[in-house]
């Protein structure tokens, strides 16, 4: 059976079509980064008027990219929540749209929930209880997994998130948008020493797995102006902020690993596509005996393919939606 | 009317806004000013206790959804942060409107972007951070209602 997914939660258009929820038949995205590389950020309006403009085309594509018509859609899966409501009406529009013309099951899928299906794509066979780790521009949050929709919230920011705290720190040393990508990049290509500029790691307490970023901009804030740092190379700069939010992601999703006593680790969210968070993440896993998976960089950042393995899985369970279907702007996973 | 404020940790900023938030009520709006770290998520936390959310209730930077949501204190919190919008002309697909007068208190960090889309009376609160964890705070009342609320800290 083909499952239809459609994700227009903020600057991604993007439309998938998933087989028997293991077959990822395609997978189109439409980027609008290069739209807001201008304005420093995604500009609500402009997002949604995008996302009208692209949505039919990003459909069509999916379908004949997975060699399919209209009329072999089983399913329609969508992210109405959480996110930008003008854009998440596009993309919830479209669906109920072609559920309702199509006649076949309408499935309503939580933005966050999506990313932690990704993993699913990689491994249909994860076995429970995991422990996750969704890190993107908006949540930085550590989940139990202990079954499918069962999730159980561990830790999860209390002032930003760890993509913001990419971005903003990259404004703070004058990178360009987007920062966090811009800082990987740096840091890897400029062979940055990540012990150049000692950074704070927030702990906030021994049993805390919540994190804490914005300590981190402030020292950030105060080094680039101190006259100590300013022969520091632009390279061991991004490095070593990097260091200081890959350190505090990795130390509490091991810890909640270990607290747990799982023996799985998934990654989620754009972050999760940040090279040194996968390298410091491996050999963290490694040496615990811990196995980690990593979606591909298409599959951690805002993609359809996710919406459609999550409700791949809604549909297995019953968890069918009705045409009423509304959006919500934020909502917490758990 | 005009107040100074000092605070010499990020706990003090989220008392100081604690003790704001318990004398707000629905339609108040408050503009938060000031450079990345500052402060204005922190005080935002104190405004959120203030207002009778949980302690546990999660008041982040908004910076990527553009808009947070709070209901289920005594008044429900809408915690804005247009910190990514170019110009107010954004607002429109966020409902601000609406939101202005409706039925919680709206805060607004990085106001000054968006100048002109703020209602007359309103607080414009000021953050500079004078060292590593010291902040001047300054509370600037606009509008009859906002005196009221300044009378009352």
């Amino acid at each position: 059976m083909d499952i239809l997914g459609i994700e227009t939660s903020c600057d991604e258009t993007s439309a998938a079509v998933l087989r028997n929820g293991r077959d990822l038949r395609s997978n189109i995205i439409a980027s609008q980064i290069d739209l807001h590389a201008k304005t420093g950020g995604v500009v609500p309006e402009v997002a949604s008027r995008q996302h009208v403009t692209q949505i039919n085309a990003v459909i069509a594509e999916a379908l004949e990219v997975a060699g399919i018509g209209l009329g072999n859609i089983g399913a329609v899966a969508v992210a109405n929540r959480p996110g930008l409501l003008g854009a998440l009406l596009v993309g919830v529009s479209a669906a109920k749209t072609l559920a309702y013309a199509l006649n076949v099951p309408l499935l309503a899928v939580h933005h966050i929930e999506a990313h932690i299906y990704a993993n699913w794509l990689v491994d249909p066979d994860i076995e429970f209880p995991v422990v996750c780790l969704v890190a993107s521009g908006g949540h930085s949050e550590i989940f139990l997994v202990r079954g499918h929709g069962d999730y159980l919230i561990l830790g999860r920011t209390r002032d930003d998130a760890a993509g913001e705290a990419f971005d903003k720190s990259a404004r703070l040393l004058g990178l360009p948008y987007p920062g966090g990508i811009e800082m990987d990049r740096l840091a890897r290509e400029g062979a940055g020493n990540p012990k150049a500029v000692p950074l704070p790691r927030a702990q906030l307490g021994p049993d805390s797995l919540d994190f804490s970023f914005s300590g981190l901009k402030t020292a950030v804030s105060y080094a680039v102006r101190d006259p100590k740092w300013a022969a520091v190379p632009k390279a061991d700069w991004a490095a070593s902020v990097q260091e200081a939010i890959v350190d505090a992601l990795t130390v509490k999703t091991l810890k909640a690993a270990k607290a747990c006593g799982v023996n799985h680790v998934l990654l989620a969210g754009g972050v999760a596509a940040n090279s040194r968070l996968q390298t410091v993440m491996r050999e963290a896993c490694a040496r615990e005996g811990l196995r980690l998976t990593v979606p591909p960089i298409r599959l951690c950042t805002d993609n359809a393919a996710m919406i459609a393995c999550a409700g791949y899985y809604h549909l297995q369970a019953d968890l069918v939606d009705g045409l009423d279907l509304d959006t919500r702007a934020s909502e917490r996973l758990a | 009317m005009i107040r100074n404020y000092q605070t010499n940790s990020a706990e003090e900023t989220r008392s100081l806004a604690s003790n704001l938030g318990a004398v707000l009520r629905p339609g108040d709006t408050l503009c938060l000013i000031g450079d990345l770290g500052a402060g204005k998520t922190t005080f935002t936390q104190g405004l959120a206790l203030g207002l009778g959310l949980p302690p546990d209730e999660p008041v982040n930077s908004p910076t990527f959804m553009l808009l947070a949501e709070h209901p289920g204190g005594r008044v429900p919190l809408f915690h804005f942060d247009v910190y990514r919008l170019p110009d107010s002309s954004a607002l429109y697909d966020l409902a601000f409107d609406e939101y202005l007068s409706g039925d919680g208190v709206v805060v607004i960090e990085w106001a000054d972007r968006i100048t002109d889309a703020l209602p007359p009376d309103r607080l414009d609160i000021a953050f500079i951070a004078v060292s590593y964890d010291t902040r001047q705070i300054t509370v600037m009342a606009r509008g009859e209602r906002a005196k009221e609320i300044l009378s009352q800290l």
